[in-house]
């Protein structure tokens, strides 16, 4: 293990640089968010993550944003275990019926103010699963959406650049 | 032994159904199966509804022979398999929320999928109307000393709902029990009358971690049905993109379990593996995790021609980074305190519930698709199955990192060999209804497929069986008499699918 520590100090690290700032994509995300998000909680935002019916795409690729690659940290961004700390919610899927109620009690739990994040083309609209007897068809039918990162599932790439739109707004 | 064939002679075989067949069978040839499963002569690989009618698949082990009973059920009642064999409760919980079909028996008549939020009942069924949603009581367990700890369905931090209920005596869990179905999304229903192409995107995303292994199972299923066969570069490639998958998801739970010990080094470690397996991934077939790449006939993209190179790059560098990743493993005693002796499953329980996986392999049941059926091209590729018998978390991580070891032989082969030609074929029309069944070896265990395409070439119906079906209950057992603060080491190296079970 020395080894390795030994090594990883003399090693360059893997961490990516931040996504370029490509104005026009930053103000069209950001568009809808409240622009006192940043006056408010400075450079520093509280994630939970709520899924409400992904097929766990979504989640894999919002796992690596905590990865040496991505580092979602040194943004200021990181993520919480209960909805009580969280500034944002970050949710994924279609909600699934059997998912609304929580969905809709962890938004409450969720101090003010606050932000949601759709993430994932099932959550904009259901998607794929769309007219599912057992689906809502996207977040936005349960709670307030601020922002929404399409993709199935975005990249992490993309999951950033819609994160830092909401810190920049 | 008797053959399981034998026992169903005096079935009506159904021609359209392949490879392997479906029999039409009565309530007693029905019952004697089930006693096979009980003489543990035959494991369960599926149980699943239709309309008016029951499907039971089995495989003899031994012979690696598989067959799918039907029992036509025309009063919406069948003999309860649960009721002599655990492994199939959850199932037939599930075929009476689902169908409506009512298993005479069942020893647990509490809803299982259906929580009572969709508006109606039996959606595949009869799609009666319904008001509100009802209780569900927990299991019991009483005395003096014991507290409730309930967890979920947001639980945990990035993780897909569930809820569990934990009674514990002090810090010991005397029991759990688990309450699943919050992902519910009705992909079967949304099957029905699907297209071929929706399909393979439904099954793509019925768990995400999976999408190459339910993708490529969907696949040999139509393939099967519709009699056709597709180019040996397609074959080969899908093993190439499901020993990428398997290989990724490997090194995302060693870490993820690593991390639940709060050993964050190797956490971190893995999560660059992981990160590099993806992008190589990404670079060869354009999607990082090669969502809706594997389609009926082939695949939709060739091996990029920057692709080779960046795999053979992808290799030599895992090759240089994972065994001293595994020596820190194996040689950190904090980690093994945690490790070793946690979450213990029985072999004679993982062989009972026919668990698959890594889940089963740490407990002495040695099956893989990939032998048992040797679909190809692993026919063809030199390949070992490791296996081992201590069963506790510690095992399977340690079936994990035997697993990755195969898998790079796997993709080195693949690479040396891969046949020049088409990646893709047309595929044939249906003329009449036909049927297909395909069992495949996701990283996670094997997983069936079961689909009817009608004359019209649309899918009539699909059943789609995740390995955590068979792997969920026995992590009630695992912990048992472990404690609470142990529950994520044991919850993650099981790494049951969520939206897998709950479909």
């Amino acid at each position: 293990m020395r080894r390795l520590l030994f090594k990883n100090l003399v090693r360059r690290p893997v961490t990516e640089a931040p996504p370029a700032r490509d104005d026009a994509a930053l103000a069209a995300l950001a568009a809808e968010v409240d622009r006192a998000a940043r006056r408010r909680l400075g450079r520093s935002l509280a994630i939970r993550e709520v899924d409400a019916g992904s097929c766990n795409g979504c989640e894999l690729e919002i796992h690596a944003l905590n990865n040496a690659f991505y580092d979602l940290e040194r943004f200021g961004l990181r993520f919480v275990a209960s909805p009580r700390h969280a500034d944002v919610l970050l949710v994924t899927g279609p909600v699934t019926k059997n998912m609304q109620e929580a969905l809709s009690r962890t938004y409450r739990a969720t101090p003010d103010p606050k932000w949601v994040v759709a993430v994932g083309d099932c959550a904009a609209n259901g998607g794929i699963f769309a007219g599912s007897y057992a689906v809502t068809g996207g977040v936005s039918n349960v709670v307030p959406v601020d922002l929404h990162v399409p993709g199935c599932p975005p990249n992490p790439m993309e999951l950033l650049t819609g994160l830092l739109a909401l810190l920049q707004a | 032994m008797v053959a399981l064939i034998e026992i169903t002679k005096n079935g009506r075989k159904v021609d359209a159904h392949r490879p392997w067949p479906r029999v039409i069978v009565s309530s007693t040839t029905w019952r004697l199966a089930i006693q096979q499963l009980v003489d543990t002569r035959a494991t369960l690989l599926g149980l699943w509804g239709d309309a008016s009618a029951m499907h039971m698949a089995l495989i003899d082990e031994g012979s690696t022979e598989i067959i799918v009973l039907t029992l036509e059920c025309p009063a919406a009642k069948f003999p309860s398999v649960g009721a002599l064999h655990p492994p199939a409760i959850r199932l037939e919980r599930t075929a009476r929320d689902l169908f409506g079909l009512k298993a005479v028996g069942l020893p647990d008549s509490r809803h299982w999928l259906d929580h009572g939020a969709w508006g109606i009942k039996y959606p595949l069924g009869s799609r009666r109307k319904t008001l509100g949603r009802s209780d569900y009581a927990f299991l019991p367990a009483e005395g003096e000393a014991l507290h409730q700890i309930p967890v979920g369905p947001v639980h945990a931090a990035i993780i897909e709902p569930g809820h569990f209920r934990f009674t514990a005596n002090g810090e010991a869990v005397v029991r759990l029990e688990q309450r699943l179905g919050y992902v519910h999304k009705g992909i079967e229903s949304l099957m029905a009358g699907a297209s071929l192409e929706k399909g393979a995107r439904l099954a793509g995303r019925t768990s995400g971690d999976s999408t190459v292994a339910y993708a490529l199972a969907f696949a040999r299923a139509v393939e099967a049905a519709l009699h056709m066969d597709i180019p040996p570069r397609a074959v080969w490639l899908r093993a190439l993109m499901a020993e990428l998958e398997r290989v990724a998801n490997h090194f995302g739970d060693i870490g993820a379990i690593c991390n639940d010990a709060s050993f964050s080094l190797l956490h971190a470690q893995f999560g660059i593996l992981r990160e590099r397996t993806l992008r190589a991934a990404q670079a060869s077939f354009g999607h990082r995790l090669m969502m809706d790449r594997v389609v009926p006939g082939g695949v939709t993209d060739d091996l990029a021609s920057e692709g080779l190179g960046g795999l053979r790059r992808f290799l030599d560098n895992v090759r240089r980074r994972f065994p001293e990743l595994v020596e820190i493993y194996d040689r950190t005693a904090s980690l093994l305190d945690r490790t070793v002796g946690t979450g213990h499953l029985k072999p004679s329980l993982a062989r009972e519930f026919g668990a698959g996986g890594y889940v089963g392999r740490a407990s002495g049941r040695p099956f893989d698709a990939r032998k048992a059926v040797a679909y190809p091209p692993y026919d063809a590729l030199d390949f070992e199955v490791p296996v081992r018998d201590d069963g506790d978390v510690n095992a399977r991580v340690w079936l994990r990192i035997r697993e990755v070891e195969q898998s790079l032989k796997l993709i080195d082969q693949i690479l040396e060999r891969l046949p020049e030609g088409d990646h893709r074929a047309e595929l044939g029309k249906a003329d009449a209804v036909s049927e297909g069944l395909a069992l495949v070896e996701g990283f996670r265990g094997d997983i069936l497929v079961w689909v009817r395409i009608g004359e019209d070439g649309a899918l009539e119906r699909c059943h789609l069986r995740d390995p955590s079906w068979f792997q969920w209950p026995l992590l009630e057992a695992a912990i048992d008499g472990n404690i609470v603060a142990d529950f994520p080491l044991c919850n993650k190296s099981f790494n049951c699918s969520y939206s897998g079970h709950d479909l």
